[in-house]
């Protein structure tokens, strides 16, 4: 037995200035790289934007000092400098689709989202006082949720892109509702979970070796979830279902401690796997372009093709990168969505690449700090809800992408282009960034207190 | 520009990079290695005798220095916490800092502990002229230091116990 106390906590707002400052200067170095090699050179816009990152920056980091003292100091950067390398990397790609004769503004679009994810943020750290006050909103969550899934189903609201039925459009923009449903239901899992988790873990029948929970207690969740996987199969929509499949597994192993759901989870993909592979001629296709994807035949049939031309690309990025703006990233279908990873692979190198994987393992690793740091139960399963979420999702995209496991469509957390991913992903960052001021307030009062003492 | 310096504005921007991560993991370090593991039982004294870094850690005795052990430390003083010795959240340790602490099962307190013989604000432990106190709000299932059932404030020394529902509280230096 053995107590863990933390001996000396420091506030970090400094630490956060100078890090904030780091990540900016690569938004705009980027950004300038871009403009130099790939665009029509340096020029006044690159002063607008470098205004506004540093306007941007400054302003999270003044609210963050003012509302959420205590709050972790390097989710906030490690974010910042992940979007401002996808926003550069999305230019990029649209000098690159210009020089094919393709007009696109997905950088122009992506920079709006951006500063829509980042407001809306900071806007849920000023007006959320307390991450506790979800809770209360657990079923409204939950509910709120489902809807979300199913909107794109709805005749007339719901559009389909490549056989995908995930997007809503509203006022002529398409909206992606599952990205919000994620957090949503981290919410309601949380909020449920920690209610039910003593009954959960010790009340039921015993069934090899394993204790199975009673029906009405495993029943409501197992109702959504099973709801929402319905309803993403029915989408077409495999890496989201893979995702809620995975953040309920980890949830429940969070909130039980109980490490027979992991095995049974695990044992249930498989299975799904299996099944989704021989059942569904779609899923099919993707292991088979998986498996054989460099054989001429599935390649020539253009199963295997982005994913091929994704892995040349990072080849001919080797270990340095070709330089940002001086490869050749839309040659890979998709570069700037699915394949975004590919695309700074090619221009960024191994190395590169290594550096954002560490950025985003650096605000995983924060997430789950702050879980383990938090004191009530439900900010904990929030907490880490959210940083598992993020490591599946880019797990399952990078794995993709690297030919590490099947390629299934899923955005990479604030460097793929869309609206609805990005401030999704900045609303979540904002619940870590309030769970985290709780959980290191304590500690940094009564550090506080003793300096004074002394 | 030449192809030189192409070449080294493009290594730069990796090592601008590298440099975030590396400072961002610098900063973490306070996460990582600020923690003090305390064994208790069996294994505490055996430990202490090993452990290097405690031993220069330790306060200097009353012999060597004169000074009444306690009135200076060689480090920061450490602040009072609450340990939790059974129930759900055993081994948790929380700080006490200068404002009162709550215990309950209501979500706003600041030790939120489920345990269904706890009352939604069960107790609360407050400092008062240097001293630790602990006071029952009505709970339900009473509040116990050591055997004595606790009503109004009592006083809450180190090494005492507060025992509510399945979970006993301890207060510590």
């Amino acid at each position: 037995m053995a107590t863990v106390l933390e001996v000396s906590v420091r506030v970090g707002r400094r630490s956060e200035a100078v890090l904030l400052a780091i990540a900016g200067a690569i938004a705009i170095a980027a950004r300038a790289f871009v403009d130099a090699n790939a665009g029509p050179g340096i020029d006044g816009s690159l002063a607008v934007y470098s205004a506004a990152v540093v306007a941007i920056a400054a302003a999270a980091h003044v609210l963050v000092r003012l509302k959420a003292p205590d709050a972790d100091p390097v989710l906030l950067p490690a974010v910042f400098a992940l979007n401002g390398l996808g926003l550069a990397m999305l230019r990029r790609i649209d000098f690159a689709y210009l020089d094919r004769g393709r007009d696109t503004s997905f950088a122009q679009t992506q920079t709006l989202w951006a500063l829509i994810g980042t407001v809306s943020a900071l806007i849920v750290v000023a007006v959320l006082p307390d991450h506790r006050l979800l809770r209360r909103y657990t079923y409204t969550a939950g509910v709120l949720g489902l809807v979300g899934l199913l909107l794109p189903l709805a005749p007339g609201l719901g559009r389909e892109v490549n056989g995908a039925r995930i997007w809503v459009s509203v006022f002529g923009r398409s909206l992606q509702p599952g990205e919000f449903a994620k957090i949503a239901f981290v919410i309601f899992f949380a909020g449920y979970l920690v209610s039910h988790r003593d009954t959960l873990a010790l009340a039921g029948p015993k069934v090899l070796g394993i204790r199975l929970p009673r029906p009405r207690d495993l029943g409501p969740i197992l109702v959504v979830w099973a709801a929402a996987l319905l309803v993403q199969v029915a989408e077409r929509d495999l890496g989201a279902s893979l995702l809620f499949f995975g953040l309920f597994v980890a949830m429940l192993y969070v909130a039980t401690q109980r490490i027979s759901w992991v095995i049974v989870g695990v044992g249930l993909f498989a299975v799904g796997a299996v099944m989704a592979g021989t059942l569904f001629s779609h899923v099919g296709a993707r292991y088979d372009a998986w498996l054989n994807a460099l054989d001429a035949e599935v390649y020539d049939s253009g199963k295997s093709y982005q994913l091929v031309q994704g892995l040349f690309g990072m080849a001919s990025g080797g270990l340095f990168g070709t330089g940002l703006g001086d490869g050749s990233p839309t040659l890979v279908p998709y570069a700037e969505s699915d394949f975004i990873m590919a695309s700074l692979g090619e221009e960024l190198g191994l190395t590169g690449l290594m550096a954002i994987l560490s950025l985003y393992l650096v605000v995983v690793q924060r997430a789950l700090r702050a879980a383990i740091g938090v004191r009530d139960g439900f900010g904990k399963l929030v907490a880490a809800g959210l940083g598992f979420a993020m490591a599946l999702q880019l797990f399952v995209v990078v794995g993709g992408v690297t030919r590490v496991i099947p390629l299934t469509g899923l955005t990479t957390p604030f460097l793929a282009y869309g609206g609805s991913s990005m401030i999704a992903n900045w609303w979540g960052v904002a619940l870590l960034l309030r769970i985290s001021d709780v959980a290191r307030a304590g500690a940094t009062a009564s550090a506080t207190a003793a300096r004074v003492a002394r | 520009m030449s192809q030189l310096s192409v070449s080294l504005l493009r290594l730069g921007f990796l090592v601008l990079l590298w440099a975030m991560v590396l400072v961002a993991i610098a900063v973490l370090r306070s996460d990582l290695y600020g923690t003090r593991v305390t064994s208790r039982g069996k294994g505490r004294n055996r430990r202490a005798r090993h452990d290097g870094r405690a031993n220069k850690r330790a306060a200097p005795s009353r012999a060597s220095t004169g000074v009444r052990p306690g009135a200076v430390s060689t480090r920061a003083p450490a602040v009072a916490h609450l340990a939790i010795t059974s129930g759900s959240l055993k081994g948790t340790t929380v700080p006490l800092g200068a404002s009162p602490v709550l215990i309950g099962r209501a979500a706003t307190c600041t030790v939120v502990i489920e345990d269904d013989f706890l009352s939604a604000r069960h107790c609360r432990i407050f400092p008062e002229d240097g001293r630790w106190f602990v006071e029952d709000l009505g709970s339900t299932n009473g509040t116990f230091l050591g055997n004595q059932k606790v009503e109004d404030p009592v006083p809450f020394s180190m090494g005492e116990r507060v025992r509510i529902g399945a979970t006993t509280v301890e207060l510590r230096a």
